[in-house]
């Protein structure tokens, strides 16, 4: 193996927060200032949801991802269903079919079995639907008190799609902002299902796989689809800050078209948090050429599961790096990152 | 939804900004300020100024309560709850807000036992599901929480909870409104009224503003039409010549306020002496104590508090964004060495503080969004 040149350590926090787990600035700082440059060494690329690599001429996509949700049941899913999506929704939204997924478990002792056994099977299930294969895994149990019931490991495997190449680079101004429906729903859900709030509502996560959403768009826009990207922790705020600086041109979004169900905006009303940081479990951003975007949404809004997809912005030159909402009024604000973590792990 | 979406209307909103550019004399310089941080949060998240015609200019006020409380406190509240078995308990927008050895939320990632609560009878649960600990509740706001305070008090001496105290930092509106209008480098030309405070305290506690100083005052709701009707009816009785006290908020506010609320708070606080504020300093009469008949429940008769002071960094300018003589962005700090994630002054912690809204939603220099990003 090549030795890398290890680059400057810039991550000098001294020691580890909740904000750093939760998907926003800090997670950003924390991947960027010291896992990447250790391991990954100067100039290294962009950070997308999946390595890319390439094995006797293949070329596949490969990803890994961590779940310690609490509840472990919500209305609309479980942490063994997360687990499967998640990697799966990982792998899609950087052009990859999911092909196998090996799975770990750390289990607390004092988990029921009863528990244990819903979740596996969910995760069979959940394969099932995504078309992906089980095919090994690892257990570990570790003292009561340590962890919250379980936590689950997920890594994947999959083939890229031919004919898609997705990079931050590739971005131009002009290209619309595709999104595959309304927004909010996990976190809100995980929210309220910790019964914290004395709130209630009728919602559900949106967890699933949106693999098929993707095949469909891509199939559809193929050459047109420049960058694509789940928006799970820090909501589609922090995918979309994260894609306005790796291409350095602005997002900006139209506040009318972001599909929001009343119940989401009127929870994030009254909880005064903003949907646009709000986990999504089943959801996925496009950035799609002028030309194909129209095309691209009307075969999403023709597949099962995309009726609510919307075209919610464009790319534009300035301002550099930011995004920005255009309100109902006409008026303008600056959409920025999430920052720390306003809200219960979710995820 | 019902009752948000009426007042989010986007024709009457265009209604009301032409209504403000027409209304606003072009030969005349307007200076409103909107006393509540929930005003300027609404302002910045809707986008609101890119309405306004350029002679009217909004200042923010000093209606944050997370932003006007000094450090010292926040230290003195941390200390008691490093005691062990210790619960403390306080609303989310307290937990980033630093105090000098780091916030609630760090403290929290250090092991002390530090809960986000929604309303201070949640705190009651707290305390009675946790029956060996003791439950901390750090109270902040205007007169809008303190009642829920005062009554959670009322509770828990009925139910002779043991294991409960509240350590108080509620403050009142009026006193510093007046300290704003007193401060010499302050010019303004009327006031967006609070709107949750006045549900509590009513509309007449305004009237010397209108009276003795000439300023009008308009109570208003906080959807972007109430606040754009709230600046037409300024304008309207500035072009009037007119100064009086004006309620907007009608469908929540009553004129005379809620006396069963007053109540609940004469029954458990009564004014301190004085009261210090960030970037403002001390204020006679601008701040309640627990009673002594509720000492028991008073963190501070309770315990030995060390009753720090800690003077705000040099550089940072708080309390001239407080006031309204700065911008957030004119301080030295903003958006470099203080941010929402690190913010060094309280301003920049609560959505409802101006630096935090204009940094979130205002747009920024490439320069600043660079330094923001950590590049």
């Amino acid at each position: 193996m090549a030795t890398t040149t290890v680059a400057k350590i810039r991550f000098r926090e001294p020691q580890i927060e909740m904000a750093h787990g939760a998907g926003g600035k800090a997670s950003r700082r924390l991947v960027e200032g010291l896992f990447a440059p250790i391991l990954f060494g100067a100039g290294h690329g962009p950070l997308g949801d999946a390595a890319h690599i390439q094995i006797n001429g293949t070329r596949i996509g490969m990803t890994t991802d961590s779940f310690v949700v609490k509840p472990l049941r919500f209305p609309g899913g479980s942490i063994g269903e997360l687990a499967i999506n998640g990697t799966v929704n990982d792998l899609a939204v950087s052009g990859a079919r999911a092909e196998a997924i090996v799975v770990t478990y750390v289990l607390e002792a004092g988990l029921s079995t009863d528990v244990l056994e819903a979740e596996v099977r969910a995760m069979a299930m959940a394969a099932e639907k995504a078309g992906v294969r089980i095919a090994g895994g690892d257990t570990k149990v570790v003292e009561h008190g340590k962890a919250d019931g379980m936590y689950i490991t997920t890594t994947g495997i999959g083939r890229l799609m031919p004919g898609v190449e997705i990079t931050p680079q590739s971005v131009k101004a002009g290209d619309k902002v595709l999104l595959s429906g309304p927004i909010g729903d996990h976190g809100i859900t995980i929210l309220l299902a910790r019964g914290e709030l004395d709130l209630e509502a009728e919602l559900f996560s949106d967890t699933r796989s949106v693999l098929a959403l993707v095949e469909t768009l891509v199939g559809e826009a193929g050459e047109g689809v420049r960058w694509m990207r789940d928006p799970t922790r820090g909501g589609v705020a922090t995918s979309l800050n994260e894609l306005a600086r790796d291409c350095g041109k602005a997002v900006v979004l139209f506040e009318e078209k972001i599909p929001i169900r009343d119940s989401v905006r009127g929870a994030c009303e009254l909880l005064g948090l903003d949907p646009l940081h709000i986990a999504n479990e089943g959801q996925f951003l496009a950035i799609v050429s002028a030309e194909l975007a129209e095309a691209g949404l009307r075969a999403l809004r023709a597949t099962p599961g995309g009726e609510d997809a919307e075209i919610i912005g464009e790319v534009r030159e300035e301002p550099a790096c930011a995004v920005s909402v255009t309100t109902l009024y006409g008026g303008n604000r600056l959409v920025d990152m999430l920052v720390g973590d306003p809200l219960p792990r979710i995820c | 939804m019902k009752f948000v979406d009426e007042f989010r209307a986007p024709e009457l909103i265009a209604k009301a900004g032409e209504e403000i550019r027409r209304l606003a004399d072009p030969a005349r310089h307007y200076r409103i300020m909107e006393v509540c941080g929930g005003h300027t949060h609404a302002i910045y998240r809707f986008g609101l100024k890119d309405l306004l015609p350029e002679n009217v200019e909004l200042i923010h006020g000093p209606g944050c309560p997370v932003c006007v409380l000094p450090m010292g406190r926040i230290d003195d509240g941390l200390s008691l709850a490093a005691e062990p078995n210790f619960i403390f308990a306080a609303f989310g927008d307290m937990m980033r807000v630093p105090g000098t050895h780091g916030s609630p939320l760090e403290y929290k990632a250090r092991g002390m036992d530090v809960r986000i609560v929604y309303s201070p009878a949640d705190s009651l649960k707290l305390a009675r599901n946790n029956p060996e600990k003791h439950v901390m509740f750090f109270a902040i706001g205007f007169e809008t929480t303190a009642p829920s305070t005062a009554l959670t008090l009322v509770r828990a001496k009925a139910e002779g909870l043991k294991n409960f105290s509240v350590f108080c930092n509620h403050v009142t509106i009026i006193p510093a409104i007046r300290a704003i209008l007193d401060s010499p480098d302050m010019r303004l030309d009327g006031f967006v009224g609070p709107g949750h405070v006045s549900t509590v305290i009513g509309c007449r506690p305004y009237d010397w503003i209108a009276q003795d100083e000439g300023k009008p005052v308009v109570v208003s709701g906080f959807e972007p039409l109430d606040i754009l009707q709230s600046i037409v009816m300024l304008l309207r009785q500035m072009r009037n010549g007119e100064a009086k006290v004006e309620n907007q908020y009608k469908r929540v506010v009553p004129w005379e306020g809620n006396r069963a609320a007053l109540r609940a708070m004469g029954e458990v606080f009564e004014l301190r002496p004085y009261f210090e504020w960030r970037g403002l300093g001390f204020i006679s009469q601008s701040a309640l104590k627990i009673r002594a008949s509720y000492a028991q429940w008073d963190s501070e008769q309770r315990f030995s508090v060390p009753g720090v002071r800690v003077t705000d960094p040099k550089a940072a300018q708080c309390g001239e964004v407080l006031k309204g003589v700065l911008k957030p962005a004119q301080c030295k700090l903003f958006g470099r060495e203080c941010t929402p994630e690190q913010p060094v002054g309280a301003l920049m912690v609560s959505s409802e503080g101006s630096c935090a809204a204009y940094y979130n939603y205002e747009h920024r220099k490439p320069i600043e969004i660079a330094n923001a990003m950590g590049r």
